[in-house]
């Protein structure tokens, strides 16, 4: 598929399924997730409508819009989180180098870990902190011995941005831990089973301005060496640490792009309505 | 016939007062109740309220109290001819002396004519009690409702906060039902330790609670087989604790991984069908559980036991074989299993809700570790609501301690003290039931070690159940 088609083109291809083309990723960064035709149902209603959207490796990628738009159910399909609600049905195809994670061919147990994911609220375990960031280790199998267990543990929670802080106290409770160190222990969780990509669900909507920047710091750290997609509420935090933002509006992908660009000069007249306060 | 008059000219009463009180508020507003401070029908609710409640309680503690009253006037005084009674004869006789001035059927006794003619001297003072008590009563109710009305009606105007004052009484009928609730509970603790306290006064409370001996019967001769009476309650507490453990035995496990099921793995097709299912096993009378234990269940495992026992015959485990094969009927075990089996919807359904209350985004956590169900199941939903689980088999246990048909019908009466399951054991609760069965005499041990039983019973479940809803209670904090 070509890669520097005008943008424009997606807005046709919403009516026509199947011809339509993804929003152009700049030279540079490969591709890791490419999206085409996703439609999502809950039951009998329609939440995404034929979104189509290329993001590139080792890059934040965030998606932004209103309440109800359809970005966190697309965050879910790409590694299969919307298998575990019952009514929810997924067509198109999300590849993810070059495979089809919905192909039947794929376990989503094993996608999954290599797709981690961060939710909105923080959800560390009622297990240790230890525990909690050995957990999917021990699932995976990842480590044979003990000491290797804990070296996975402790480079975990260093990349998380945790280790100084909870280092002396690694068998207590994660979930006596601030907001803020709960969702950074939730990323070391992840980070600790080496996944590809991190899905973060508007990581930072229940946290304080402080450990919000924390996060942000965090997540530009983590940008050179994973694939990283944000939902985000924050428009102002799209503009911080994404490189790439995606549009959703009403179940459809608007616009997607340069997050300078983007924010600079939307081509779209809802996209700029939204980033300019005038509803959403 | 008097009393259901005095009723009906109480209600029309409180009618007129409620008809009058409410005139007399909206004629002080100019007829408009808008300008009123409550609606006009509170303002004659509550004259009528003030009118009605006072007298009819009074009546109703008149109704309760009145027969006690006049059987302690008429038995002050005896007749000289009773000296020839024995006491129960005397009881029946101002019995029938109450019996005579109401009207209502005496008893079989046969009188001799000069107690007869007492008999009736002491009808006639019972009439002349009741006459006065009754008139008494109808005149102290006028008294409540001139009182009533007096009391209110002057002071109605638009002004007065007549809702808040009625409300006030809506808070007061509240309050006093939720005391009969804790009044009734008090009242049975402390019959419980009244009559425990006269039974622990003739046996030791160390010879009831550690004794191995129990055969509660004293006999009316010396000489009769066990009239010495044995009250040591060890027995019975190890044939409870061992029903209660096979009990637990089948109930934990099938209870908790049928709540796993529902939860976890059941589609909303399964669930609706399995969940009703389970609740109405709930609601099978303990009763029939027992007859299926004792016709079904029991038959069915001595045949076992039995034809298990003929296999080990004549080989090195012949002396098994022979046990095995007089196993009986009644056993622990078959009483055990059945109350499994009872408790299994009471465990599963607790569970259920408290699994269900592990947060969805603890499963997703996992589920986004790349977990699978089975692996979030056991290492983050089980571990998340272990402690209500734990809150929930607590419960199932004070159940179990405290069941009492299944095991009557088929553990078996006699009283071992053994750990074995195909032995006959007997609990606590059948041991109550067979003391207190038929017609009985209050003031012997044996009557009264039934409250000592029912005391040691509800102090234990108490316990069970306190520790049991703390549990519960702090698991509940922890994610809401």
């Amino acid at each position: 598929m070509p890669m520097n088609r005008d943008d424009s083109a997606s807005h046709e291809a919403a009516s026509a399924p199947g011809e339509q083309a993804a929003p152009a990723v700049p030279s540079g960064p490969s591709i890791k997730i490419r999206a085409r035709d996703i439609n999502v149902f809950y039951g009998e209603k329609q939440a995404l409508f034929d979104v189509a959207i290329d993001i590139a490796e080792k890059s934040v990628t965030s998606f932004i819009g209103p309440s109800g738009c359809g970005k966190s159910t697309f965050l879910r399909c790409m590694n299969r989180m919307n298998d575990t609600i019952p009514i929810c049905r997924v067509t198109g195809s999300i590849e993810m180098d070059g495979e089809d994670v919905n192909d039947k061919s794929i376990d989503p147990v094993v996608l999954r870990a290599r797709v981690g994911m961060v939710f909105q609220k923080p959800n560390p375990f009622p297990k240790s902190i230890y525990e909690n960031v050995a957990y999917g280790p021990r699932i995976h199998g990842l480590a044979t011995g003990k000491d290797e267990l804990d070296a996975i543990v402790e480079s975990s929670l260093r990349r998380a941005g945790l280790w100084d802080e909870v280092s002396d106290r690694l068998m207590q409770p994660g979930t006596g831990l601030s907001g803020g160190q709960q969702q950074r222990l939730v990323i070391a969780r992840a980070i600790a089973v080496g996944p590809e990509v991190i899905l973060m669900d508007e990581p930072c909507s229940a946290l304080d301005p402080i450990a919000t920047a924390k996060i942000e710091e965090l997540i530009d750290e983590l940008r050179e060496q994973f694939c990283i997609v944000i939902v985000t509420h924050s428009m102002a935090q799209a503009a911080r640490v994404s490189q790439r933002t995606a549009f959703f509006h009403m179940g459809r992908l608007v616009e997607s792009g340069a997050t300078d660009e983007m924010f600079t000069n939307p081509r779209d007249s809802r996209t700029q309505d939204y980033i300019t306060g005038r509803f959403g | 016939m008097l009393t259901w008059i005095a009723i009906l000219i109480l209600a029309a009463l409180s009618t007129v007062a409620f008809l009058v009180g409410r005139r007399k508020a909206l004629a002080s507003a100019g007829g408009s109740s808008a300008k009123m401070h409550s609606l006009p029908g509170y303002y004659g609710t509550y004259v009528a309220l003030w009118v009605g409640v006072p007298a009819a309680l009074l009546l109703f503690v008149s109704i309760m109290l009145g027969g006690r009253l006049e059987h302690g006037l008429l038995t002050a005084t005896e007749p000289p001819v009773l000296q020839q009674l024995s006491s129960e004869q005397k009881e029946l006789f101002f019995e029938d002396a109450q019996a005579l001035a109401e009207g209502r059927q005496l008893s079989e006794a046969i009188y001799e004519p000069d107690v007869k003619l007492a008999l009736e001297a002491k009808a006639n003072e019972a009439r002349v009690y009741s006459n006065a008590f009754r008139q008494g009563t109808f005149a102290l109710m006028g008294v409540l409702v001139l009182a009533g009305f007096l009391w209110t009606f002057p002071r109605l105007n638009k002004d007065f906060r007549a809702r808040n004052r009625v409300e006030g009484w809506v808070d007061g009928l509240l309050l006093a039902c939720s005391i009969v609730a804790v009044i009734t509970t008090l009242g049975i603790i402390l019959s419980l330790v009244w009559e425990s306290l006269r039974f622990f006064s003739s046996v030791p409370p160390a010879d009831f609670l550690l004794g191995t001996h129990w055969s509660p019967q004293i006999g009316m001769r010396d000489d009769q087989v066990g009239s010495s009476g044995g009250f040591g309650a060890l027995p019975l507490f190890a044939g409870t604790f061992l029903v209660m453990l096979i009990a637990m035995c089948v109930a934990g496990p099938v209870g908790l991984f049928s709540a796993i099921y529902l939860s976890e793995y059941a589609g909303p097709k399964a669930r609706a069908v399995f969940k009703p299912l389970l609740e109405i096993l709930a609601g099978v009378p303990t009763v029939v559980y027992g007859f299926f234990a004792a016709l079904t269940v029991g038959p069915i495992f001595r045949q076992a036991f039995n034809s298990l026992g003929g296999l080990f015959l004549g080989g090195p485990l012949n002396e098994l074989g022979l046990y095995l094969g007089q196993v009986q009927n009644q056993m622990a075990l078959v009483a055990g299993f059945v109350m499994g089996i009872m408790l299994i919807p009471f465990v599963s359904s607790l569970s259920d809700d408290i699994i269900n209350s592990v947060p969805q985004a603890l499963r997703d956590g996992s589920y986004a570790m790349g977990a699978t169900k089975s692996e979030t199941v056991k290492k983050v939903v089980l571990p998340a609501a272990l402690p209500g689980i734990a809150g929930a088999f607590l419960l199932a246990i004070s159940r179990a301690v405290g069941e009492t048909m299944i095991v009557t019908m088929a553990a078996g009466l006699q009283a071992k003290l053994t750990l074995n399951p195909l032995e006959t054991v007997t609990t606590v609760t059948v041991q109550i039931v067979t003391l207190l069965t038929g017609d009985q005499e209050f003031d012997s041990p044996k009557t009264l070690a039934a409250f000592g039983l029912g005391l040691t019973l509800f102090a234990v479940t108490l316990v069970l159940n306190i520790v049991a809803l703390r549990i519960v209670q702090k698991y509940r904090e922890q994610y809401d």
